[in-house]
């Protein structure tokens, strides 16, 4: 628990070079591009570099531009390729489970979110002033992050079981009669999307924390000093202040829920069968992919996923100019 | 713990903002141990019912405290799924992606950093162009790779694609950009070749963004599912994430031994985790990903 070294700016931790002995320079080291320096460093870059490209090129790159091409073609039983033109593409726009994976990983990701507003509110408490245990209740928050997910769903299927889950006998305490959660279309969705929540929570938390450790407590001083109410303060200062935090927060939980696998996959299990309407836009690739071995189809689903991304986080990199405030 | 006080307010500051309000904090203990418990329930709930009977697990209303602890389904985990073959799976892609990523991306994030070369802008936007790319762009051409190579089932090919990391190389480039130009000189100086200079003077410096950069890559290894899925069929060559789903599939109704094999598969991550904990959540938290 030593925390006195802890550099207050979240994000300096990582970037700032041996703490203590080298204080950082103020604009940092002015970038690579800009010293003035001998002009070539002879063949050493290459012995630096040359095994990340190589490794990057084989089993990044070209496999990119491969899953590129095989979208265009369909796969013989026996290996081999055939170029069926835009087939995959048109097959896909009429295939009902495209637009189920599209709903569910959406609806997936939209509950998700919903953990940053509670985030936004644990992670006020952590920094209340005099606030004793943080860094206990910290790790509390933050141990299903790091927990296997494949290993938690595990519990979580026992949890949301229909005839002897914990939450039905809860719910069952208030006159409620639970569905068989993980093995009902719909309900299966809500149980993995709140198991979801439960895991990224403490990284949301994390974040903000670090966010609201940034705000120069002399705003709040300044604030007091003009009247303003803890409350007036709490939207003038800090709500403003955390957007950038909470950008960043969304952003990457938005792109970690495009990617909703193993959550699904571990607590539902390939048998179940509401796994059909609950699958997700990985789930159907890893499906068509490698089970049912439609490899060409399957590209072109990873294609989709692709420009759905990108998409969105364009779209968020293009709204957050409406409600992010930079310092 | 002193944190409280020191991350924040400079000493000496001014009294501290509803400082006045002294011991008005007991209301946010009660909400923030009422969340806790709800975090922390399933790790307990796991527990206990892995040390519980089948019986007990599929009681009506729940049995919360199993009476005598049956540590006899530990025993069966490993008898009824190849538990040590794949968390030895587990071990070896950690160690083989944690250091090959460690020298790997050290070694690519300085010469970006810091050195001139040919084509540098250009092969530094092809790497970090795979930073927006989703895996399932890339993983049947890698499901071909390995497999041409024969290294289904095996420790290489579950881990080959991951030793190498664009996001690896970019958080060991953001680092080695920071560091003053004066120390490196100093070494030049001093007549260091390059490998020496990257190894002698800058490596040393780099202990923070090296730790996170471990703590990312053994987290991701140990939990990562769906790549393990893809190139392992046999329950013994899997590692422990893609083989408790896998024993998951095939027995329904095995719950003490099935929460037994969780437990043991999340142990060594979750003590690592609360041993390290201030490290692993500024690592992760500071380099924003899994």
């Amino acid at each position: 628990m030593t925390s006195v070294d802890r550099s207050p700016r979240a994000g300096a931790g990582v970037a700032s070079p041996a703490r203590g002995s080298t204080p950082r320079p103020a604009g940092r080291a002015g970038g690579a591009d800009r010293r003035p320096r001998r002009s070539h460093d002879g063949w050493w870059p290459v012995l630096f570099v040359l095994p990340t490209m190589f490794g990057v090129v084989l089993f990044y790159l070209w496999p990119i531009v491969q899953t590129g091409y095989f979208s265009f073609t369909e796969w013989g039983a026996f290996g081999g390729q055939t170029w069926v033109g835009a087939e995959n593409y048109v097959r896909l726009a009429s295939d009902p489970d495209l637009g189920t994976a599209v709903v569910n990983t959406l609806v997936y990701t939209a509950i998700v979110l919903l953990g940053i507003p509670v985030a936004m509110v644990v992670a006020s408490l952590l920094n209340r002033p005099g606030m004793r245990f943080t860094a206990f209740y910290r790790v509390l928050y933050f141990m299903p992050y790091v927990a296997m997910p494949t290993a938690v769903a595990m519990v979580w299927r026992l949890i949301f079981n229909g005839d002897f889950g914990v939450l039905n006998w809860l719910l069952g305490l208030v006159g409620i009669d639970g569905p068989a959660w993980t093995s009902t279309p719909g309900f299966a969705l809500v149980a993995v999307s709140v198991v979801g929540l439960w895991t990224s929570l403490g990284f949301a938390i994390i974040i903000l924390s670090a966010g609201l450790r940034n705000i120069p407590p002399e705003l709040y001083e300044a604030a007091a000093l003009d009247g303003a109410t803890a409350w007036r303060q709490f939207r003038s200062v800090t709500v403003p202040l955390l957007t950038p935090s909470v950008f960043f927060v969304t952003v990457i939980t938005v792109i970690n829920g495009f990617q909703l696998f193993d959550l699904l996959y571990a607590l539902m299990g390939q048998a179940n069968p509401a796994i059909q309407q609950t699958q997700s836009l990985v789930y159907l690739f890893y499906n068509e992919a490698f089970l049912r071995n439609d490899k060409g189809f399957a590209a072109a689903i990873a294609m989709v996923i692709l420009l759905i991304v990108g998409a969105v986080t364009l779209l968020q990199f293009r709204m957050q100019r409406r409600w992010v405030t930079y310092a | 713990m002193p944190e409280a006080t020191l991350t924040r307010a400079p000493a000496g500051a001014a009294p501290r903002r509803r400082g006045s309000r002294h011991g008005s904090n007991a209301w946010a203990h009660v909400l923030l141990a009422t969340g806790g418990v709800v975090m922390v329930f399933p790790f307990v709930w796991q527990l206990l019912t892995s040390l519980s009977t089948n019986a007990q697990v599929m009681s009506v209303p729940p049995v919360f405290w199993p009476g005598e602890l049956q540590w006899g389904n530990y025993a069966e985990v490993f008898s009824k799924l190849p538990f040590l073959q794949e968390f030895w799976v587990s071990v070896s892609i950690t160690v083989v992606r944690t250091v090959g990523q460690l020298v790997l991306c050290s070694m690519a994030g300085y010469a970006f950093a810091r050195m001139r070369f040919p084509l540098r802008g250009v092969l530094l936007a092809l790497v970090l162009s795979i930073l927006m790319v989703p895996s399932q762009v890339y993983l049947i051409p890698q499901y071909q790779i390995v497999n041409g190579l024969g290294w289904l089932n095996t420790v290489a090919g579950i881990a080959a694609p991951g030793v190498f990391s664009a996001f690896g190389t970019f958080l060991m480039m953001q680092f080695f950009k920071g560091v003053p130009d004066s120390l490196e000189e100093a070494a030049r100086l001093d007549g260091a070749n390059p490998f020496q200079v990257f190894w002698r003077v800058m490596l040393p410096l780099a202990g923070p963004s090296l730790g996170a950069l471990t703590i990312i890559t053994v987290l991701w290894s140990w939990n990562d599912l769906l790549w393990p899925l893809i190139v392992s069929t046999r329950a013994e060559s899997m590692p422990l994430a893609a083989g408790i789903a896998t024993f998951a599939g095939r027995t329904t109704t095995d719950y003490t031994v099935m929460m037994a094999a969780s437990v043991l598969a999340m142990a060594p991550i979750l003590l690592l985790f609360i041993v390290l904990q201030r490290r692993v959540i500024d690592g992760l938290a500071h380099s924003g990903l899994k």
